[in-house]
């Protein structure tokens, strides 16, 4: 049987596909017929051909096998520095030979191969920070991860995650329905607090286009209810767009490159649309990293520039607490200790370290950095896909080890955490260790210690 | 004998040296792209530039990045050993001799005391280089006969020089064996992975310009490397 049912190497695009999946516990029969699934050789010899070009052949070829990134990895490091887990073996032993063999690998290889890219790498791009060629293993096993997509050869709930891009433009089953009825409910739902308030949808030519995670709407939609009254109590001119509003990329994470073009494209038309002066994303790494860094080249844009100016939430946080329009209560502000977790997808990877230390200057007294931190930081362990994939879900246990040592170390109370993957892995790392602290996005923390003007505030009763 | 090997051997060595070089630069050039690589090279040309040498530098420079301090022994090996293989045989009087009296020019030369420490240099930080591929489990995994033979092409010119020049017993021997060598090196390097004689600044500047351009570099003051 060259092709499953289930696991196959055609995309999800309808949603008979998707329900099967769905329906498809815990991916069982998925894998198992993942055992039989063929390879395409010719298909990924002509991938590699085609895409594999000068920059990884000559990482791959350069290489000078000295070891330097071995720890690097938090992966190395808290699996007793397994050799196995050195990054520069991790990416020869895989993309190394499926290019060496010009793509004449079996079934059992690439699955091999996928446990390799989805489990032992979350492509937080720190080895590459650390190799004197600045050979960049992460980018490697992003551009891997394509590969095996093309193949079928992915983790179940990736290829759903995909298949909901291609089918919601969303990483969830959140229609355009949903999650304009979301909006009003939750706009309703203020009415009594923040008399005034708004979400407005579809605003032609507004400051801020604001854009979320589906996850938001479909599980707590209070978040975005605090969205709204931050900007709000900022006196912001926001919008949202009815269309194009999701803006996270699990296609990313997936490797299914068709389907992040098409994700960012919905999100770059609503730009074109309604025209907004600047584009705002939620609180979340990946989406940043996709939307705002990666999605120009998806769509083709050769500046690789989205279509109006991006920025992080962090980014609007920082300015409307340094221009005023958000002042913090300095009674309020935390007196415990606190930590930052500095997410590799808009840190790393996006340069936001000081504004994420700018914030924390105006919310909390005692403030104690992570070691390392910054730039070089720690995957929280839950990046890259793996918070979501049940199959590795040993393999992610086992990384959060680091995040919960690091944290520790600091003596936090509560780690401050803009990032939705690493706000899962820290919940998580929470639930199974029990080490007693608290997490938190900057939303609920800001809207704890902001002060309301006295025109904002609600009629006396 | 001496005058085949000095002559069109040696000539040949060099031209396949730069030759193979050239084409080594020009094919990875030709191969970057700015939508594979997404990265904008051509766009946003002053911070490319920007984030290309400040990728380059922190790492020409010993203890200039995080990850030169925090391993001050590979640091210390590394730079001993490259600062040996590139200016002993460039600033090596012997070899200025040879070109001045081929050529009529010459250039600064290392007093013969400098040379012979970084030749020793060059060649106990390969002892140890070997070392820790055998003792290093992180290093072992990655390493195969491969490594080991182009340490050997690497190091062999020094060591046969350096015997040469101590007019050790069979003079003639060790300087047949330190021309031969080094033209095997010579003609190694583009064919192998000592490529990255200037590969290292194509990558580096390379990852440089994904930093500056795309990963922030347009935001944040750089990446601190």
């Amino acid at each position: 049987m060259p092709e499953g049912r289930l696991c196959n190497k055609k995309p999800v695009d309808s949603m008979e596909q998707l329900q099967a999946l769905l329906d498809d516990r815990r991916g069982l029969k998925y894998y198992e017929e993942m055992n039989e699934l063929d390879v395409d050789r010719a298909a990924l010899s002509t991938a590699i051909q085609n895409t594999c070009k000068s920059r990884i052949r000559t990482w791959l070829e350069i290489c000078a096998h000295c070891g330097l990134c071995a720890d690097a990895c938090p992966y190395y490091l808290v699996n007793n520095r397994d050799p196995k887990q050195v990054p520069a073996h991790k990416i020869q032993s895989t993309l190394g030979e499926i290019v060496k063999r010009k793509g004449d690998v079996d079934n059992s290889f690439m699955q091999n191969v996928m446990d390799t890219a989805w489990s032992k790498c979350t492509c937080c791009n720190r080895c590459g920070m650390y190799c004197p060629f600045g050979i960049d293993m992460g980018i490697m096993f992003g551009y891997l991860r394509g590969l095996c997509f093309a193949q079928g050869f992915v983790p179940w709930e990736l290829k759903i995650g995909s298949g909901m891009h291609r089918i919601f433009r969303a990483q969830m089953d959140v229609t355009q329905e949903d999650w304009v009825e979301t909006c009003a409910w939750m706009e309703e739902e203020q009415e009594d607090d923040w008399p005034g308030l708004k979400i407005p949808i579809d605003v032609e030519g507004a400051d801020l286009l604001y854009t979320v995670n589906a996850r938001e709407v479909k599980h707590y939609p209070e978040d975005l209810a605090e969205a709204a009254i931050l900007f709000h109590i900022a006196g912001e001119n926001w919008t949202v767009a009815s269309e194009g509003w999701e803006a996270t990329s699990l296609s990313m994470f997936a490797g299914d490159w068709a389907a992040c073009k098409m994700q960012v494209e919905t999100v770059y038309d609503s730009m074109k649309r309604l025209k907004p002066k600047r584009m705002i994303t939620t609180e979340c790494g990946h989406m940043y990293r996709a939307t705002v860094l990666e999605g120009p080249y998806w769509a083709g844009y050769k500046s690789g520039q989205p279509p109006v100016e991006c920025i992080h939430y962090v980014e609007w946080v920082a300015e409307a607490l340094r221009t005023g329009k958000l002042k913090i209560d300095p009674a309020r502000k935390i007196k415990e200790p606190v930590t930052y977790q500095d997410s590799c997808n808009y840190i790393r990877n996006g340069g936001l370290g000081d504004i994420a230390r700018e914030i924390i200057s105006y919310v909390a007294e005692d403030f104690r950095e992570m070691t390392p931190n910054r730039e070089h930081n720690f995957c929280c362990g839950g990046g890259g896909g793996l918070n979501g994939i049940g199959r590795y879900r040993e393999q992610r246990n086992k990384g959060l080890e680091m995040k919960r040592d690091q944290i520790l170390e600091t003596g936090a109370k509560i780690v401050i955490s803009p990032c939705h993957n690493c706000w899962d892995a820290i919940r998580d790392l929470e639930e199974i260790f029990h080490i007693g602290i608290s997490w938190t996005f900057l939303k609920p923390l800001l809207l704890s210690m902001v002060e309301v003007p006295e025109h904002l505030k609600p009629p006396e009763q | 004998m001496y005058k085949f090997l000095t002559g069109p051997l040696l000539w040949l060595s060099f031209l396949i040296f730069f030759v193979g070089l050239i084409v080594r630069v020009v094919w990875y050039v030709r191969g970057l792209s700015w939508q594979l690589d997404r990265v904008a090279y051509t766009e946003h040309v002053a911070y490319g530039i920007k984030g290309a040498l400040r990728s380059i530098v922190s790492w020409l420079l010993p203890f200039g990045t995080r990850r030169w301090k925090t391993r001050p022994g590979m640091t210390i090996l590394v730079f001993v050993f490259h600062i040996g293989l590139v200016f002993t045989p460039i600033f090596l009087l012997a070899h200025n001799i040879i070109v001045q009296e081929r050529w009529g020019i010459s250039w600064f030369t290392l007093p013969g005391s400098v040379a012979d420490t970084l030749t020793i240099g060059v060649i106990v930080s390969a002892v140890f280089l070997v070392l820790r591929r055998i003792a290093f489990p992180e290093v072992r995994i990655l390493t195969s006969a491969y490594d080991y033979l182009l340490l050997a092409i690497t190091v062999a010119p020094f060591v046969t020089g350096f015997l040469a020049s101590q007019k050790v017993a069979g003079y003639d021997f060790w300087l047949y064996a330190h021309i031969i060598t080094g033209e095997i090196m010579l003609i190694a390097i583009p064919f192998t992975k000592l490529s990255h004689i200037v590969l290292f600044f194509l990558s580096r500047g390379q990852l440089g310009m994904d930093y500056g351009i795309k990963r922030g570099g347009m935001k944040g003051k750089g990446l601190a490397w």
